[in-house]
């Protein structure tokens, strides 16, 4: 499956500068794998040591957070667009 | 940023207290960093629901990405109100703060005036970020 992955301007610099990237995968998880594979720089900003979601990063797929979904095993289809976005917070 | 637009982020900042209340800034981006030209404000609500902290809520930055990137724009910074402390990072910000491009606004409600400020945090370090109303 390709999906259109949105990134935050945090990770561009990774991805050339790119918005928006390309990336496979059947679930959230093997896509953060192939853009990984792709993009080494995305490493350690979207997975946590424990190879769960990174605790700073919420993800949607449309218009759904894969939180309340499956998180990583959250299937993806075709046209599908997942959207990273920085945990935004403070005091 | 325009009167409007300030006058849009003070009129949220007063909405949302006592709470803190937060938003997001979006503007042009060029070169990897943005141009210093606000061309959207987004009010947002505080996921924290809290006078000490606050999460911008994520529906709403994705809604916000969304019609920043309809604009040709990306985020360029968050402003979020201090009730009762002055207009400057607090160390929760400095350890929380997630993007050095950004330009994080806090406005302060400590007295009857509100005081709006502008500061870059990179690597744990503030600097201003002057913020001209016009």
């Amino acid at each position: 499956m390709a999906v259109a992955v949105r990134l935050p301007t945090l990770l561009r610099s990774h991805a050339d500068g790119a918005a928006t990237v390309t990336a496979e995968g059947a679930t959230v998880g093997e896509v953060f794998t192939d853009l990984v594979a792709k993009y080494p720089g995305m490493a350690g900003n979207l997975i946590d040591e424990q190879g769960g979601l990174h605790k700073f990063v919420n993800v949607y797929r449309n218009d759904d957070d894969i939180r309340y979904l499956e998180q990583l095993d959250t299937k993806v289809s075709d046209g599908d667009e997942l959207s990273i976005l920085p945990a935004v917070a403070g005091g | 940023m325009t009167h409007a637009q300030y006058d849009t982020v003070l009129a949220h900042c007063f909405d949302g207290f006592p709470d803190e209340a937060c938003g997001l800034l979006a503007g042009p981006f060029a070169d990897g960093a943005p141009t210093g030209e606000v061309g959207q404000v987004y009010p947002c609500r505080n996921a924290d629901g809290s006078a000490r902290t606050y999460t911008v809520d994520s529906k709403d930055l994705l809604a916000a990405m969304r019609d920043a990137d309809d604009h040709g724009h990306d985020i360029i910074g968050v402003w979020h109100s201090h009730t009762h402390t002055d207009a400057y990072p607090s160390a929760t910000d400095v350890r929380q703060a997630v993007d050095p491009a950004w330009c994080y606004v806090i406005v302060s409600l400590k007295s009857g005036e509100p005081v709006l400020r502008g500061y870059f945090i990179r690597d744990g370090a503030i600097s201003e970020c002057a913020v001209a109303v016009g």
